[in-house]
């Protein structure tokens, strides 16, 4: 499992990188951490005529938080998040996924925007993206553009990206700290992708009923996305037993699991229908403020 | 004899003696097979068939031989009119020689991986651009992906046999059919185990070098067997046997995969002898997963007859082995073990089991740690529990029922054929091994939780007794030579697959010569130690191994008292041996590289034969959670007791029952090879093939016993390694049944993944009990 | 490509094709054959180095991208003249068979005391989890690396038998 042959290089600016890309007519593509990229060319499933790196790239992995909310550059590292002390509380669901991401080495190389691009159904960011509303900062020689989350991934490790854009940002809109949050996921060992993960939110109006309803999942669809009819059965209600069924039965109709060597749809079906409900009843435990 | 008395000193053998090999593996100054470099040394990728079953019709390397940097294309045509085929190594018999493999496909593609070329090039990674570039020309085949289609016979892997059954093997005792007869009580079950394999850390590798004006071939890689391999290497290659050596270097594990014949121990070796330079092949992962032996793909249909009072009258049944596209050097074990072993160490008096040996267009079965034993105990404890359950008989009471008991050794199990195999369990107390074991686990304690379901969460627990055989004879040779700096270099046939091997015979040897383990040298498995050996499988090293160099010591002993007692004017007898002097009447005294004879060191060489198997044996328990919801399955704990009959290392030995246990619960509910109907392999990557990590199974216990030797070797040792392995499955499906009973889920099938759990679940639904 | 970089504190430059990962680069061009290859897709953990103080898979880096970088492989944590702490506790508590996982782990579990000398035992089967080992089961090497925390200013290891 060598690599394919394939030109280097590694320009200093994101401008220089772009018009590489541009040059390449479709033929090169990006490398930063590698972690995804390189199980692919070892593989030889993928055979690009010039690697650009941007490992000399600056300004690509700043953690920023503002009333916008949260810009994570995309060549931020998992453990740059990690090791983020005011993560956690800027943004405690993004936190909470990052342990489950792969494993510890991969973890000091792999980075935001890699995963993005490489759009794995079973990847924990993509699925966090999707559920919180993220939008994607993408650049290119023609210059820059914003994709939503929502219209970034396209199918199994298919996404908007033209092949000559490269991904310089991810943004993701301002936390509530009163909010309910959960994450969970099941995958077949530690650091494997999920079998089934979830992401999701809630806001509480004035009388303690659930508002701006996000429930994201990964692993048990094609690509991230919402469930929208199960958002439906939670929002407007306060959360109790009656409502947590209704919400795990609407999530459950709504889903069109794949199927693979590791799990049938209809196990994916009812995991991601058993996660929601342990999550609802957690988050439904969280303190009120 | 001389060499028993010699054990009494015991300095080393039953210490837990921190392992030699360590040294040089925690620096990282191992030296594998893709370590080696040579002058000269050109890099060989195998072109593999992509397609399961076809007519191979043309190999087109003009486009690959034009790339720069490739040396030369190795195809059938280039090797013979009609390319050799590997022999076996087991149980070798007439009727199965249609089935073996060629050593390069020729007219035929069988399995995904065979192999159809060879590049050599200047490195792997053009030697695999040179491969992207080759054109396969293959008329496609109906593949035939299981024993059930394979049993159709509608497409035929080896046309001239007229079947894709190759061979039955029997396992027979008493009457089985006069024992159903009048059965008060019969259960009846199929069960299946998934295709897996040993999966060892380091994928194959051989570099082999060819001296045209010395006519001798070198290669290294060997592991296991170097000497059947050098044997049949030299007479596939036409070279006589003392012209070809199998260099031992460190290997990764073995599991009982590694160091067999295979295609490429020939292809490997063919292309430097063709191109005349030295060519070295690395297994890749992909590749590794493709073709390195397949094992455990077996599904039965079997009975069982008792009293009912739970006295086991019969057992009956057939079996299905999924062998793969050919029969290799060793394929013939497990579909007889899981015949033979099926009634473990319970006493059944008839029995009458067939194991049907399918072709299927896969990669071809070996060994793996326990062959067909892993299976025959799943099987068998998987119905004694459903059997116990219907009899309303407590499962722990139903095994002391029908344990075989110390009285009844050595116990007579069933006869396999052909060839006839005869085969006894030499000593043991089983229901002491089980009693430790249940004590050690808390048993009493923890049963009441049995199928309780507590915070979310199902309990279940299992136990079950077995055996693991060992010592496969028939003999293995040791030589010891007496160096001029007082040392000892000790040469034996076995071989090191990380074992402890080095540590463990230098124990024995140490203690057997009197010395400090630091003046032993231990060299193993290259051919060129000795002049024949046997090798490391079936867990004998230890007892062939340590017995002839036990007998090499003795040997070496007599002879350095001769030249003493000679040199002194003294009997032999009045010769003490110490600490590397010879000491005789009137304070005489001469180092032992002192009584050189004509120049030559002291030296002598022994043989231990060995007919007879060692049966270490023993009990395990698991304890395991449910959850129902998400199918997930916590181990709790899992606890092995083995009696290995004689400890010479608890360290290492602990740690092969450990290891081995953990490699079990893998098989159990991780590890599967996953063909489509088109007979391509979806797990291709270790992201698809599991394997267990540190987080999955961190409650494994195990303790090793010593207290029934075994009588047919003068360590009293019995083959230890396989035991942990062996009960996993079984136990892990026994422990899931129980905790899943009020559900009235009933697993049948290896691995139990959560996703087959989950619809085991969604099946029983309207079955299930209140 | 031209790569210049620190291995073992000493300084190296090699020439190799673009393609060529750490590993092999380390292994095949430079001698340091004791980082071994068990995959080459990312997840045994075998190749495991320590760039520039981060324990990564070598065979997921391009040797190009370790320029100007300092790496550590496993025959970088000891001297010649003796195993170190962690080395030591590791053939104290039979952490390895083969041998042949055990460099990746060794520097993993050294980038991780290093940096976390006081991990606990769920840590450390965490990043271990990273490491794919076929011989052992793991449960030795827990307790190998729990007892060198001492030694990278952690809790002290607790009086402890074989285990036997």
């Amino acid at each position: 499992m060598k690599l394919p042959s394939f030109d280097y290089a590694s320009p200093r600016t994101l401008a220089e990188a772009a018009a590489l890309l541009a040059a390449s007519d479709g033929g090169g593509k990006l490398i930063a951490g590698g972690q995804s990229l390189m199980p692919l060319l070892a593989l030889r499933l993928a055979s690009p005529s010039v690697l650009v790196d941007l490992r000399h790239v600056r300004d690509m992995n700043r953690i920023e938080a503002t009333a916008d909310g949260l810009r994570i550059g995309a060549k931020t590292r998992w453990r740059d998040i990690e090791g983020d002390p005011a993560l956690p509380a800027a943004h405690p669901l993004l936190a909470a996924a990052i342990p489950h991401v792969a494993h510890y080495q991969i973890r000091n190389r792999g980075t935001v925007g890699g995963s993005l691009a490489h759009a794995d159904p079973a990847a924990e960011l993509p699925g966090l993206a999707v559920a919180c509303d993220g939008e994607l900062e993408v650049f290119s020689a023609r210059g820059t553009r914003r994709i939503a989350a929502a219209d970034f991934f396209l199918g199994p490790l298919t996404t908007a990206l033209e092949p000559d854009e490269i991904i310089v940002a991810l943004r993701l809109p301002p936390w509530q700290s009163t909010r309910r949050w959960g994450f969970d996921e099941v995958a077949r060992r530690r650091g494997d992708f999920a079998v089934s993960g979830i992401a999701m939110f809630h806001d509480l109006d004035g009388v303690g009923r659930a508002t701006n309803v996000h429930i994201g999942v990964f692993g048990a669809s094609s690509q991230p996305c919402r469930l929208r009819t199960a958002e439906a059965a939670l929002d407007g209600q306060v959360v109790d037993a009656a409502v947590i069924d209704r919400v795990v039965g609407a999530a459950r109709a709504e889903l069109d699991p794949p199927e693979d060597i590791h799990a049938s749809a209809g196990y994916r079906r009812a995991l991601t229908g058993a996660l929601i409900e342990r999550t609802l009843k957690r988050m439904a435990g969280q303190p009120e403020h | 004899m001389a060499s028993d008395q010699l054990l009494l000193r015991n300095a080393y053998v039953g210490s837990p003696v921190e392992r030699i090999e360590d040294l040089r593996f925690l620096r990282g100054r191992g030296k594998y097979v893709d370590d080696l470099s040579m002058e000269g040394l050109l890099h060989a990728v195998v072109l593999r068939s992509p397609v399961a079953h076809g007519r191979l019709r043309k190999v087109d390397t003009a486009a690959a031989r034009r790339i720069p940097g490739v040396h030369g294309i190795i195809t059938a045509a280039d090797i013979a009119k009609v390319v050799p085929n590997i022999p076996l190594r087991l149980w070798p018999l007439p009727q199965l020689e249609p089935f073996e493999q060629p050593v390069i496909a020729q007219t035929k593609v069988r399995y995904v991986g065979e192999p159809v070329a060879v590049v050599v090039a200047d490195s792997a990674a053009i030697a695999e651009d040179a491969c992207d570039a080759i054109e396969l020309d293959i008329e496609t085949l109906e593949p035939v992906t299981s024993c059930d289609v394979a049993a159709t016979g509608k497409s035929l892997l080896h046309e001239s046999h007229g079947s894709n059954l190759s061979i039955t093997y029997t396992a027979r005792k008493g009457d089985a059919e006069a024992a159903f007869e009048d059965a008060p009580y019969v259960r009846r079950e199929r069960f299946s185990v998934q295709r897996h394999m040993a999966l060892t850390m380091e994928t194959r590798g051989l570099l082999a070098a060819w001296d045209a004006e010395k006519g001798k071939l070198v290669v290294s890689g060997a592991a296991k067997v170097p000497f059947f391999v050098r044997r049949t290497l030299a007479r596939l290659i036409g070279l006589p046997e003392d012209a070809v050596d199998l260099i031992e270097n460190d290997v990764g594990g073995g599991f009982g995969a590694r160091g067999e014949f295979f295609p490429e121990d020939f292809l490997i070796p063919f292309a430097a002898k063709f191109l005349s330079r030295p060519v070295k092949w690395i297994e890749d992962r992909r590749e590794n997963l493709l073709t390195m032996s397949h094992a455990r793909e077996m599904d039965c249909d079997i009975e069982v007859a008792c009293r009912r009072d739970g006295t086991l009258l019969g057992l009956r049944g057939r079996i299905n082995v999924d062998v793969g596209a050919y029969f290799r050097t060793n394929g013939t074990v497990s579909p007889r073990n899981v015949a033979q072993f099926m009634s473990g160490p319970y006493r059944i008096p008839d029995i009458h089991l067939d194991s049907f040996a399918m072709m299927t267009n896969k990669a071809p079965i070996g060994t793996y740690r326990g062959p067909g034993r892993f299976e025959a105990s799943f099987f068998i404890e998987r119905l004694l529990d459903m059997a116990a359950h219907d009899l309303a008989i407590d499962p722990v009471e139903f095994r002391r029922k029908n344990l075989v008991t110390k009285e009844e050794m050595p116990y007579p199990i069933a006869t396999a054929s052909p060839p006839e195999k005869v085969e006894e369990y030499d000593s043991g107390d089983h229901h002491l091994t089980l009693s430790r074991c249940l004590e050690a686990f808390g048993w009493l304690d923890k049963s009441r939780l049995q199928g309780r379901l507590v915070d979310g969460k199902y309990h279940g627990l299992a136990v079950a007794s077995f055996t693991e055989g060992g010592a496969a004879g028939p003999r293995e040779n040791a030589k010891a030579v007496v160096e001029a700096d007082g040392s000892v270099s000790v040469y034996v046939g076995s071989a090191a697959v990380g074992q402890g091997l080095e540590t463990i015979l230098s124990q024995i040897a140490a203690d057997a010569l009197e010395l400090p383990m630091e003046r032993i040298r231990l060299f193993h498995g290259s051919t060129t130690y000795l002049k024949d050996g046997y090798g490391s499988y079936h867990s004998r090293s230890t007892v062939m191994g340590g017995s002839a160099i036990l007998l090499a010591a003795g040997a070496l002993r007599d002879k350095l008292k001769a030249a003493a007692a000679a040199r002194f004017g003294c009997a032999a007898d009045d010769v003490k041996l110490a600490d590397g002097k010879a000491t005789g009447p009137a304070g005489k005294s001469a180092a032992w590289s002192e009584l050189a004879s004509n120049g030559t060191p002291p030296s002598a060489e022994a043989t231990f034969s060995n007919h007879k198997h060692t049966y270490a044996y023993g009990a395990g328990a698991a304890h395991v959670t449910v959850d129902p919801k998400t199918c997930e399955v916590r181990l709790l704990d899992f606890l092995i007791v083995e009696d290995v009959g004689r400890i010479v290392n608890p360290l290492t030995v602990h740690g092969q029952v450990v290891g081995s246990a953990v490699q079990g619960l893998g098989g159990a509910l991780l590890e599967h090879l996953v063909y489509d109907d088109s007979g391509q392999i979806l797990t291709g990557t270790l992201a698809d093939y599991l394997i267990p990590s540190a987080t999955d199974f961190p409650n494994v216990r195990a303790i090793v016993l010593q207290e029934h030797p075994s009588p047919h070797n003068p360590l009293g040792a019995k083959g230890a390694g396989e035991g942990g392995i062996i009960p996993a499955g079984a136990l892990m499906a026994n422990a899931i049944a129980a905790a899943l009973r009020s559900l009235g889920v009933e697993p049948r099938d290896l691995p139990l993944t959560p996703s087959r759990l989950w619809a085991l679940i969604e099946e029983a639904r309207p079955k299930a009990t209140g | 490509m031209q790569i210049t970089f620190e291995v073992n504190g000493t300084r190296a430059e090699v020439e190799v094709p673009a393609r060529t990962t750490l590993a092999d680069c380390l292994r095949h061009h430079m001698g340091l054959t004791g980082t071994h290859v068990g995959c080459e897709h990312g997840v045994c953990g075998a190749c495991t180095v320590i760039l520039d103080g981060d324990a990564v898979r070598s065979c997921l880096t391009l040797a190009v991208q370790a320029d100007g970088t300092k790496v550590t492989t496993v025959e970088g944590l000891s001297s010649d003249a003796s195993l170190t702490p962690l080395q030591m506790a590791f053939r104290k508590h039979h952490a390895l068979q083969c041998g042949f996982c055990t460099p990746g782990i060794l520097t993993t579990m050294h980038a991780l005391l290093s940096q976390e000398p006081n991990a606990d035992e769920e840590r450390i089967r965490d990043v271990l989890s990273g490491n794919l080992c076929r011989c052992t089961g793991y449960i030795p090497i827990v307790k190998a690396v729990l007892e060198a925390r001492a030694a990278y200013g952690g809790p002290a290891a607790m009086e402890n038998a074989h285990g036997v």
